[in-house]
C-alpha cells in the first residue's frame, strides 16, 4: 500500500462474515468480505458497531488481524467474561451474518514493509493481533526486514495463531520468537514461569544497540510495564510505539 | 480502575472529520510545548466525549464530542498541528 | 442508526422502571471521567464558596464534617444514557453551605482538583436540590466516584455531580463549564432530555 495518509473521511460500512475459525478455545478470528474495502497497512484497527432492534449501540476497536488487501479483512476477537461485545462476536456471529464496521484506522501504530530496519514486537495475550497483522505483511511482501517476536500469554491454551507463527517463523527468511509464559507452561518442557523481566527481555528481543523500531501491545497494564522495561535498557522512548488494550485487554 | 488508552483511539472519531489520520500527526501541547504524535497521547474514553491528555504534562490537548451527526472539536491545547496530507 | 446486528441485545437494560427519555437501566455504579482520578487527603482538603464582590468562605475536612449533613436518596441520570435508581448517600446541603454568603449572583461554576468544571444557575443549587456529598452506600465516597467529596444535583444530569468538587465560585455572568463549553446543553434536564446545545 502506498506511504501516504489515508485519503477521505471514514464512514460506517457493512460487510458480511464469510468464515469464522476457532483461534483458542475463548477467541475466534473472523473472516468479513467487503467489497471496495482498500486494504489497510498493517497495525491498523476497525471500529466495530453492534446496534440491537431499539436503536442501542455499543462500539468497541479491534486490531485487523490478516495481511493487507483488498475486499477482505480478518479480526480476531477474545471472549471476555463479562464483556457486552466480545460475547456477540464469539458465540452469536455466523457466516453470513452483518457486521458494520470503520476504517482502516490509525497511521502511527503501523508497521510498513518498505522499512528494511530491525523491528521488536512485544505482545501481552490478545495484544498479538496487530503484531500478526505486520509478521503477515512481512511474508506476503518478501521482507527481509530482521524481526523479534516476545510473545508473553498465560498458558499454552491462550496462545493465538500457534500454528501459523510456527510456520511463519521457521520458513527461510522467517524470524524469531519466543514465548514468556506467566502462570503455566507446556506440559513436560521445563521453561520459566513469570512476567516478562529484563533479562528475559534482552535474551529475546533485540539490544538496544541494534536501535529496533517497537512495537508493544497488549492490555494498558502490560504495555506500560514492557515500556519501561524497553527503556530503561537504552532503547528510544522515541522509537517505541504502543497500543494499549484497556485494563481487559480487548 | 480509570486508566487511559493511547491515541489511537481517535483515529476512529476524528477519522469521520479529518481526511486525514490524526494518530500519525504531529501536535505541540499548547500548555507544556511538547511535541508528540497524537498517537502518544493519553486518552481518556469513559467520558460523555474522548478527551487527550498530553504525555508530559497531563493537560488537555483535545476534547471530542460526537453525536448523531453533530461533533465539537476543542484544540485549544494544540498550539501547533503538523498533519501528512495526501500527494507528494 | 446504524443496521441492527441480528440477534445483538446489549448488556443489562431494563424498560421497568420510568426512566427519562432515551434513559436505560443499570445496576453498576459505571466510571467516567475525563482524567485520571484527582488522590486528595482529607488533611488538605478544603472546600470553599466564593462571592462575586469576591469574599470567600471555606471549610476544612474537619469543619465540613462538623456542619449538619443529612441521609439523601435519589436516582441519578447520565448523559450517557444510563440511569441509576434509589442510591444512597450522606452529605451537607448547599442549603447550608450558601447560608452564610451575602450575594444576589444568578450563577454558580463549580471547580474540583483534576481541573474538571461545570456551571449551574444558583436557583438549582438552593432549596433542597444539591449537597457536597461525601458518603455513598453508607461508606466514605471512593475517590473514583469523586471523593472526599463531590457535588450532588440530582435532578440535572448527572455531568452537573462535579466530582472532586473544591469551590463553588457564585458569578453575575454564566460561564460554560468543561462540557457545557463542547457541545453539552448549558442547563441539562434528563426530563427534557437536554443532551446538547439546542436540544
Amino acid at each position: 500500500m502506498a506511504r501516504a495518509a489515508v485519503l477521505g473521511r471514514l464512514t460506517w460500512q457493512v460487510g458480511t462474515v464469510a468464515e469464522i475459525r476457532a483461534e483458542t478455545a475463548t477467541a475466534h478470528t473472523i473472516v468479513i468480505d467487503l467489497p471496495g474495502w482498500p486494504g489497510h497497512a498493517a497495525g491498523q484497527h476497525v471500529d466495530v458497531r453492534l446496534t440491537a432492534d431499539d436503536g442501542y449501540s455499543v462500539q468497541r476497536s479491534y486490531s485487523i488481524a490478516s495481511a493487507p488487501g483488498p475486499d477482505r479483512l480478518e479480526l480476531t476477537v477474545q471472549r471476555l467474561e463479562d464483556g457486552e461485545v466480545s460475547p456477540y462476536l464469539t458465540d452469536t456471529l455466523k457466516p453470513g451474518y452483518p457486521l458494520e464496521l470503520r476504517g482502516p484506522i490509525g497511521g502511527w501504530f503501523v508497521w510498513d514493509p518498505a522499512e528494511p530496519g530491525p523491528v521488536l514486537l512485544v505482545a501481552g495475550g490478545s495484544g498479538v493481533v496487530p503484531l500478526m497483522s505486520m509478521i503477515r505483511a512481512r511474508a506476503a511482501a518478501g521482507s527481509a526486514a530482521p524481526f523479534r517476536l516476545v510473545y508473553s500469554v498465560r498458558s499454552p491454551e491462550t496462545v493465538l495463531y500457534a500454528a501459523g507463527l510456527e510456520q511463519l517463523s521457521q520458513v527461510a527468511g522467517g524470524f524469531q520468537m519466543s514465548y514468556v509464559y506467566t502462570r503455566s507452561g507446556p506440559p513436560g518442557a521445563k521453561v520459566r514461569i513469570g512476567r516478562l523481566n529484563p533479562v528475559v527481555l534482552s535474551a529475546a528481543g533485540w539490544t538496544s544497540a541494534a536501535a529496533p523500531a517497537v512495537f508493544i501491545c497488549g492490555p494498558t497494564g502490560f504495555v506500560e510495564a514492557a515500556a519501561n522495561l524497553l527503556v530503561k535498557a537504552g532503547h528510544d522512548p522515541g522509537v517505541i510505539k504502543t497500543e494499549r488494550f484497556g485494563p481487559s485487554g480487548g | 480502575m480509570n486508566t487511559h488508552l493511547d491515541g489511537n483511539v481517535l483515529g476512529g472519531t476524528l477519522g469521520e472529520i479529518f481526511a486525514v489520520d490524526i494518530t500519525s500527526a504531529v501536535g505541540q501541547c499548547a500548555s507544556c510545548g511538547t511535541s508528540e504524535a497524537m498517537g502518544e497521547a493519553l486518552v481518556y474514553t469513559d467520558a460523555p466525549g474522548l478527551v487527550a491528555r498530553c504525555r508530559s504534562c497531563g493537560e488537555v490537548v483535545l476534547r471530542v464530542n460526537r453525536t448523531g451527526g453533530r461533533a465539537w472539536l476543542d484544540m485549544r491545547g494544540i498550539s501547533c498541528l503538523e498533519l501528512r496530507t495526501p500527494g507528494q | 442508526m446504524g443496521i441492527v446486528s441480528p440477534g445483538f441485545k446489549g448488556r443489562g437494560r431494563s424498560e421497568r422502571d420510568k426512566l427519562p427519555p432515551g434513559q436505560y437501566l443499570v445496576t453498576d455504579f459505571p466510571v467516567l471521567s475525563a482524567g485520571p482520578t484527582p488522590r486528595v487527603d482529607t488533611d488538605s482538603w478544603k472546600f470553599s464558596i466564593t462571592t462575586e464582590a469576591g469574599r470567600a468562605h471555606s471549610w476544612d475536612w474537619a469543619q465540613f464534617r462538623a456542619l449538619p449533613s443529612e441521609e439523601i436518596h435519589v436516582d441519578l441520570h447520565c448523559v450517557t444514557k444510563w440511569s441509576k435508581l434509589r442510591t444512597t448517600w450522606r452529605g451537607v446541603s448547599l442549603d447550608t453551605l450558601l447560608a452564610q454568603a451575602e450575594t444576589s449572583a444568578e450563577y454558580a461554576l463549580a471547580h474540583c482538583y483534576g481541573g474538571y468544571t461545570t456551571n449551574l444557575p444558583v436557583a438549582d443549587l438552593l432549596d433542597g436540590q444539591a449537597w457536597v456529598a461525601f458518603e455513598y452506600g453508607g461508606q466514605p465516597l471512593a475517590a473514583e466516584h469523586g471523593g472526599p467529596a463531590r457535588l450532588l444535583v440530582p435532578h440535572l444530569y448527572l455531568w452537573k455531580s462535579a466530582k472532586w468538587v473544591r469551590r463553588i465560585d457564585l458569578r453575575a455572568k454564566d460561564e460554560p463549564g468543561f462540557w457545557e463549553s463542547l457541545g453539552y446543553h448549558n442547563y441539562g434536564d434528563p426530563w427534557r432530555e437536554q443532551r446538547y446545545w439546542g436540544d
